[in-house]
């Protein structure tokens, strides 16, 4: 019974690692940004909108991750397709890890870089552009795991 | 390990109302003491004490500071460092209260703010029950307690305590919870090793006599400052200039409070690399040391012009801004 279904598990797993990984770095980072965020709003609520963006630049690595899990989701015969292979299974397993790890590591750094760009912002309030820059330098990387990850999978 | 980013970000907020060079300069522009104050006031100093009193709006400032640390890090320890020497302090002024009678007010005397209630520490030298201060406190305060009453030396009473304090603020440093603060400590010991040699040089003692009262502080070899404190303030600068101290030699050729000065600039530049932190408590720690370094500039500003000095000679004494 587990060897028949081993493909879609293992694709499954891939999925949920997507999702799971680079959810948790999001939620890490968006967490440590509102941190920074409430410290700033205490003293000076007036810069509510603009620390609300850079406390969430670190949110859209978890929807690259459920972008890449819907669409094996919708591959393996979850939401649509067919039941994958055991090989294939451990294929999309191996395409979902790019999202997955550099998810959640980017997701990590880019936290860290909008707590310096919301200090920065305290400092100087008319600086929101080169505040919002810095960290999403940090972006390009997990738009790069993005790509990897969904290029393979649409292409199994 | 926990991180602080709540608070940092709250401390960067912070950090816009410390004075700048330009506020230092439209204060050393007032025409007088009560202009000065005017302009503090309006800068949002004193919160509601009135520009009349000058040390009651510093006394302000500086609760301020210790309150928004009080707000931040609850009845936590970290910052406990900075206040280590008022406990002293405190020490040496109710060990000279009660056994030499100095006669001054309490508030003259004591200073508020330290880890230990100064009423805590005036009850246990009144009682002699030293059981009752921190251990590295206690051997200390009998040793100086003793000396005052047999030889009646404050000198001598001083130099125990604050050998004392230097010792604590080293053994401090080492358990450190933020390298700013270890390096205040470190900064702060020296600082007052350089002091503490050329006093008892000049009050004629020798270089052997000088060596029990430093404290053993990084950086600092205490037989060669001993020895070159002997040989005079030209000396100690020669040998401050082959330590990480050279900074401090030009300013101790010039006067003390050139090197006071010097002391204090040192210290702010060595907290200047707070300002990229965001995470760790650094920056609450630079914030506590830059507001206390600020308010002394003022306070030797606002002296300054209460006694009519010359606009030069306040600019000199006054100590580099954090903000």
């Amino acid at each position: 019974m587990l060897n028949e279904n081993l493909g879609i598990v293992y694709a499954l797993l891939g999925a949920a690692l997507a999702t799971f990984l680079a959810g948790s770095g999001s939620a890490i980072g968006v967490g440590m940004g509102g941190r920074a965020a409430a410290g700033v709003l205490t003293e000076k609520p007036e810069l509510f909108a603009k620390v609300l963006i850079l406390q969430l630049l670190p949110g859209t690595q978890g929807i690259y991750g459920l972008l890449v899990a819907f669409v094996v989701l919708g591959k393996i015969g979850i939401l649509g397709g067919t039941a994958p292979t055991a090989d294939k299974g451990l294929l999309f397993l191996a395409a979902c890890l790019p999202i997955g790890v550099a998810g959640l590591i980017s997701a990590i750094h880019q936290g860290k870089a909008s707590v310096a760009s919301i200090s920065l912002l305290a400092k100087r309030p008319d600086s929101f552009g080169r505040a919002m820059l810095l960290p999403a330098m940090v972006e390009t990387y997990a738009i790069l795991a993005l790509l990897v990850s969904l290029l393979t999978v649409a292409r199994l | 390990m926990k991180d602080y980013i709540y608070e940092v970000a709250r401390i960067r907020v912070m950090e816009n109302g410390l004075l700048s060079k330009a506020d230092f300069d439209q204060l050393l522009a007032a025409p007088d003491h009560e202009a000065a104050l005017a302009y503090l006031a309006d800068r949002g100093w004193g919160g509601g004490a009135g520009t009349s009193d000058a040390e009651a709006m510093l006394k302000a400032e500086e609760d301020a500071a210790w309150a928004l640390m009080k707000e931040l890090l609850g009845e936590g320890h970290e910052l406990d460092i900075l206040r280590l020497t008022r406990d002293y302090h405190n020490l040496k002024a109710a060990i000279k209260d009660i056994y030499a009678s100095s006669g001054l007010a309490p508030e003259r005397l004591y200073r508020e703010g330290g880890t230990i209630p100064a009423e805590e520490i005036r009850r246990a030298v009144e009682d002699e029950n030293y059981g009752r201060l921190p251990e590295a406190m206690q051997e200390a305060a009998v040793q100086a307690q003793q000396a005052l009453s047999r030889t009646g030396d404050g000198q001598l009473c001083d130099s125990i305590i604050d050998k004392a304090a230097l010792d604590a603020l080293t053994a401090a440093a080492q358990s450190a919870p933020d390298p700013v603060l270890a390096e205040y400590a470190v900064t702060l010991a020296v600082s007052a090793d350089i002091r503490i040699a050329i006093r008892a040089a000049a009050a004629g003692k020798s270089a052997a006599e000088i060596i029990p009262l430093l404290a053993e502080a990084p950086d600092l070899n205490r037989s060669m400052l001993a020895e070159a404190a002997a040989g005079g303030k030209a000396s100690v600068a020669e040998y401050l200039r082959s330590t990480p101290y050279s900074s401090l030699a030009d300013a101790l050729s010039r006067s003390m409070s050139a090197f006071e000065c010097a002391c204090d600039d040192l210290m702010i530049e060595r907290i200047r690399p707070q300002k990229g932190e965001a995470i760790m408590m650094g920056p609450l720690a630079a914030y506590v040391i830059a507001r206390e370094t600020e308010i002394k500039s003022v306070r030797l500003l606002l002296t300054g012009l209460q006694n009519g000095l010359p606009r030069e000679q306040i600019r000199e004494s006054l100590r580099q801004c954090y903000g």
